[in-house]
């Protein structure tokens, strides 16, 4: 948490994502401990851990969407208690893990849904509803399945459209929770090259990720968690080491700059 | 975008001219004229009381009570994310009969007439909030639909039990009328005394109808997109138990309508669940109108239920739909 300041362009921005001590608890458990950390416009941080760190209690915590048990959040300065959800959600753009669409609706239906906060009805979006959509599907490059059924596209597909769904918010956030699990290398990467394009026109963006390698190829700053808390928060060029993930996933890795290996479980 | 402008237009339509020939048609078939005559006052008084009395009551009980289980099975659709959730499948229905019988039968009717519906939306209300309960621990469809069979079976033991001690007069055909449903012998009063709750729950519906749009992503990513959960839940769970409530005080428990007009409805408004309400709401009050037509035309000797033939119809549609689901692998996770 001391981790210096991450030397990005973004590191000139005010924060607008603080997250201060934020703890949450479940069942007696606690699932985030003390967890602080800031996020910029333009910044793309991504939170490291093995499963049960409590990354994706930490999302959920951010976004309100769990009880909190202590600290607080502030979104643009001022707490995210006084936001109702929808105004929330213009400012957070949230990808989840799980993924289910319950109907085969339409591309474009779903990717709409993204202006849900803005007020869009389905029938009749607004004028910048249609803008914000239809740059999304292009920047997803999905302007050629707006009209297929979500039932028929491919994993790979599947997982543009709920990309372009985040960014057709046009939130100053993205949460994305493991946006690239189950991915191949190919989709995974395009995945990856979206979100930069997003951070690049300004979002800030925290992305859950287990693969160490892909992080610190796209990711100006890594936030590693175990067992609840933040153990570090800076660029890869810091934070990444061998020490590190021995520590973090108990693995024995070789680390050259942004590369990993894997070695073997410790 | 031009058949779905159209689909609305089409169903008043179709529902408009179906009501119509339900005031045609009968054991006296009367022509167009005489009966539009009767509708405007103009004709003798018996056909005036046939048509005023009789028929017109009947079908707009058929077509109301079709309308608030076809929007309450579109609703609790979006809500529960599954296709074959339905009032009747859930147990909703059953739960409102058992409320009305017991008011019914134990005398509470003679406080005032509006206890009758009042019962009927307690226990579908009740019923409903035990489904949406257990949809939140549970994403089980099978869970669910077994809680709704285990609502179903209770209900209906709990109403013979009641009926058996009950103080008031009850015969057979009584408990199969609220089992089975049927709309035989409404009058206007009778329509009036459901018809406010129908339509605050239809109303209550209406107004969540972009939150079943926004639970198309599963209700994680419909609370990222700004939907406040815990009230679209109260939400449709008051409108669902309000609709459905206010029809089986009405008509009984008339099963299986609220699955087939959203299943029919859902392609031709994109799978978007809030889209489907009126639709599905005017479908289903179609199809009901028109099985009852069937109910009174065929010629046997005890008139048939209502909700028997919905079953006719709705129940093979239950297991097509069922089947078909578990082939194509869509159960969600």
């Amino acid at each position: 948490m001391t981790a210096p300041q991450p030397q990005t362009k973004a590191s000139r921005a005010e924060p607008a994502l603080e997250v201060e001590r934020l703890c949450l608890h479940a069942g007696g458990a606690t699932l985030v401990d003390e967890a602080s950390l800031e996020l910029r416009p333009g910044e793309f941080a991504a939170l490291l851990g093995p499963n049960g760190a409590g990354k994706t209690s930490l999302l959920r915590g951010v976004l309100g969407l769990v009880p909190t048990a202590s600290g607080r959040v502030l979104l643009r300065g001022r707490p995210l208690r006084s936001f109702s959800p929808m105004e929330r959600a213009r400012e957070l753009a949230y990808l989840p893990q799980s993924r289910p669409l319950a109907w085969p609706s339409p591309v474009r239906d779903v990717v709409s849904l993204g202006r849900y906060a803005w007020g869009c009805a389905p029938a009749r979006p607004g004028v910048e509803d249609v803008r914000a959509v239809d740059s999304a599907l292009a920047a997803c490059d999905l302007l050629a399945l707006a009209q297929r059924p979500t039932d028929s596209l491919s994993g790979g597909e599947l997982a543009r459209v709920h990309c372009a769904r985040a960014f057709a918010t046009r939130a100053p956030m993205l949460l994305a929770d493991e946006p690239v699990a189950s991915l191949d290398p190919r989709h995974s990467l395009r995945i990856m090259e979206l979100i930069r394009g997003h951070v690049g026109d300004g979002a800030g963006a925290l992305v859950v990720l287990h693969e160490v390698a892909l992080a610190a190829r796209f990711a100006d700053r890594l936030i590693w968690m175990r067992g609840g808390r933040i153990v570090a928060d800076g660029p890869p060029a810091e934070t990444l080491t061998a020490e590190r993930i021995a520590e973090i996933y108990q693995v024995r890795a070789e680390v050259a700059g942004a590369r990993v290996e894997m070695q073997a479980p410790l | 975008m031009s058949t779905r402008g159209l689909l609305i237009p089409a169903l008043l339509l179709a529902s408009a001219l179906a009501i119509f020939a339900a005031l045609l048609l009968g054991s006296t078939p009367m022509a167009p004229g005489r009966v539009l005559a009767a509708l405007l006052g103009a004709a003798e008084a018996a056909e005036r009381t046939v048509v005023w009395q009789v028929r017109l009551p009947r079908a707009l009980a058929a077509y109301i009570v079709g309308m608030a289980l076809g929007a309450s099975g579109a609703a609790l659709q979006g809500l529960l994310r599954n296709p074959l959730a339905d009032p009747g499948v859930l147990g909703v229905s059953a739960s409102a009969s058992l409320g009305a019988t017991f008011t019914l039968y134990y005398g509470f009717i003679a406080f005032s007439p509006w206890l009758l519906p009042a019962a009927a939306v307690a226990g579908a209300m009740l019923a409903t909030i035990l489904i949406a309960a257990a949809a939140i621990r549970t994403a089980s469809v099978v869970t669910l639909i077994l809680v709704g069979v285990g609502l179903s079976s209770f209900a209906g033991a709990m109403m013979s039990l009641l009926m058996n001690l009950a103080p008031n007069p009850f015969s057979l055909s009584d408990m199969i009328n609220w089992m089975l449903g049927s709309v035989a012998n409404r009058s206007f009063p009778d329509i009036a005394f459901s018809v406010p709750f129908i339509a605050a729950g239809m109303a209550v519906l209406y107004a969540a109808r972009r939150g079943l749009w926004a639970l198309t992503l599963g209700e994680e990513a419909a609370a990222g997109v700004g939907l406040d959960l815990r009230r679209q839940r109260l939400l449709i769970v008051a409108g669902a138990g309000l609709a459905t409530g206010g029809a089986v005080a009405m008509a009984g428990a008339i099963g299986f309508i609220g699955i087939v007009a959203p299943h029919i409805v859902r392609p031709l408004v994109r799978h978007d669940p809030g889209r489907a309400l009126l639709p599905a709401a005017l479908l289903a009050g179609l199809i009901l109108v028109l099985a009852d037509i069937g109910v009174r035309l065929l010629p046997t000797d005890n008139e048939l239920k209502l909700g028997v033939v919905a079953a006719i119809i709705g129940a093979p549609a239950f297991v097509w739909i069922a089947m078909r689901r578990r082939s194509l692998g869509m159960e969600r996770s």
